[in-house]
């Protein structure tokens, strides 16, 4: 166990990481992510325009045009267009919930995020968090018919659906989503029924539980950014290369906090962007590494890299000059102060396992 | 015989070379094994000085020479195979072979019995 945000978490089960990873890509893997932050955006006027026009005042999305039962992905901008951290916004299914907007950010972040969303509240708009609430992700190929076990009318759901449900009678919310690149739940459960729902899913043989090691290896093969890492309060969206979560509306509008730079890089093209990065060899390049052209100036930083189980080698993603950042471009990483060779390549580095009908 | 260090490498003497590597200890802390880095044939090494690096899944961590002396040969299976030091860290996945400078070193090292007791206050 280590300490992960004021939470006791397990690194690894005493499956492995390699283990745990390649179980999640070709069965299923379960995560404790109760950590992360969950809380209710509501509206006094039970209207959905008040709550997300509050809520687009923050973050670049579009939550206007969101649907019933869908989820988004969003960013908290400061005034500078830096990611203040990253987040999912649900609007329920249910006309009768109109006004209402579940966030769910990460751990770290949790306690900033909600001063900050609450202190750029409109009058009749209030942040209400829900911290006896946890949080279980199952993740992988075999998920969706592990959960129609126990969650009636799941497989029906397309990617980021989201909606209520009950598991073995146990109230839930579910949306199918996560953070792996795989198809699956995540299922957000009172605290106090957490562990009948971990149970009963880790009871089946199809699923292993996973800790945070292979959450990272995976989420990074499928180039997810981790915030603190890969984004920060210093890279904007477009630099990060999560334009596709702006909407159009928003992208022409502005509105949100940062948009003269946003927009201006839109247009023009940030200075550098997120790339994923392979090394030739089989040394890993970590965080942290340096990235020179083959003139040996640096154009870069690795902003995550490590070993990437199904890709079978080291995988690396990081920021680059502008320039540098087409695919195939070839690339030194420093490693222990010898130039390794590595190229830049396309993200994410395996393809997406989502279920999109 | 094996001997052992503090920082979790193994030795086995056999006449004035030392085979080295890592412990079974050290390989289940370290978690899956991806990437070793060994040193060259004919480089000097001091004792407690970096010799190599072995990078699980999650970290890269130094492995320090427990001996002085001039590396001999190196395990170079480990490149295209380096979970051996996860299957077999005191046998197959030994790391480089070192011709000692001084034999009195081992002297410093712990037995087996003295380094499964270290292990165990570490706990």
């Amino acid at each position: 166990m280590v300490p992960f945000a004021g939470y006791d978490m397990p690194v690894q089960y005493p499956t492995g990481i390699i283990r745990e990873h390649t179980a999640t890509r070709t069965s299923a893997g379960l995560f404790d992510v109760s950590h992360m932050g969950q809380a209710w955006l509501e509206a006094d006027d039970g209207r959905h325009e008040t709550v997300a026009n509050a809520l687009e005042a923050l973050i670049p999305a579009d939550i206007l045009g969101l649907e019933h039962g869908r989820q988004r992905y969003s960013q908290l901008l400061n005034a500078q267009g830096g990611i203040l951290d990253d987040l999912m916004v649900t609007r329920p299914a249910s006309a009768d919930e109109d006004g209402r907007l579940l966030l769910v950010v990460n751990a770290a972040c949790k306690e900033a995020d909600y001063a900050h969303i609450a202190a750029n509240l409109p009058a009749g708009v209030t942040l209400n968090r829900m911290d006896e609430r946890a949080l279980i992700a199952i993740q992988g190929p075999k998920a969706a018919d592990v959960v129609a076990l126990h969650v009636p009318g799941t497989s029906d759901m397309a990617f980021m659906d989201s909606r209520h449900g009950t598991f073995d009678g146990i109230d839930i919310h579910v949306s199918r989503s996560g953070y792996t690149g795989e198809d699956g739940y995540e299922i957000s459960v009172a605290a106090s029924r957490a562990e009948a729902v971990w149970s009963a899913l880790a009871a089946h043989e199809r699923v292993t539980p996973v800790g945070l090691g292979a959450r990272d290896t995976l989420r990074l093969e499928a180039g997810l950014c981790l915030y603190g890492h890969d984004i920060d309060e210093t890279t904007s969206p477009v630099e990060a290369g999560l334009l596709w979560s702006i909407g159009k509306r928003r992208r022409a509008e502005g509105g949100f906090p940062g948009a003269n730079r946003i927009q201006r890089e839109i247009a023009e093209g940030p200075s550098r962007r997120r790339v994923g990065i392979r090394p030739t060899g089989r040394a890993p390049a970590r965080e942290g590494t340096v990235i020179a052209d083959m003139g040996a100036s640096e154009i870069g930083i690795v902003t995550s890299g490590g070993f990437g189980p199904t890709v079978g080698g080291p995988v690396a993603m990081g920021y680059v000059d502008a320039g540098h950042a087409v695919p195939d471009t070839p690339v030194s990483l420093i490693v222990r102060g010898r130039a390794e060779a590595a190229h830049v390549v396309r993200l994410p580095f395996v393809p997406p396992g989502f279920h999109r009908d | 015989m094996l001997r052992f260090t503090k920082d979790h490498e193994w030795v086995r003497v056999d006449g004035d070379e030392a085979t080295v590597g890592i412990t079974d200890f050290a390989q289940s802390q370290l978690g899956d094994v991806v990437y070793v880095e060994l040193p060259g044939v004919g480089r000097s090494v001091t004792a407690g000085g970096e010799a190599a690096v072995v990078e699980s899944v999650k970290a890269a961590s130094e492995v320090y020479a427990p001996l002085t002396g001039e590396v001999s040969a190196v395990n170079d299976a480990l490149a295209d195979s380096p979970s051996t030091v996860n299957e077999d860290p005191q046998g197959n996945g030994w790391f480089m072979k070192i011709r000692m400078a001084n034999k009195a070193e081992l002297d410093g090292l712990m037995d087996e019995d003295a380094y499964k007791a270290f292990v165990e206050e570490q706990g």
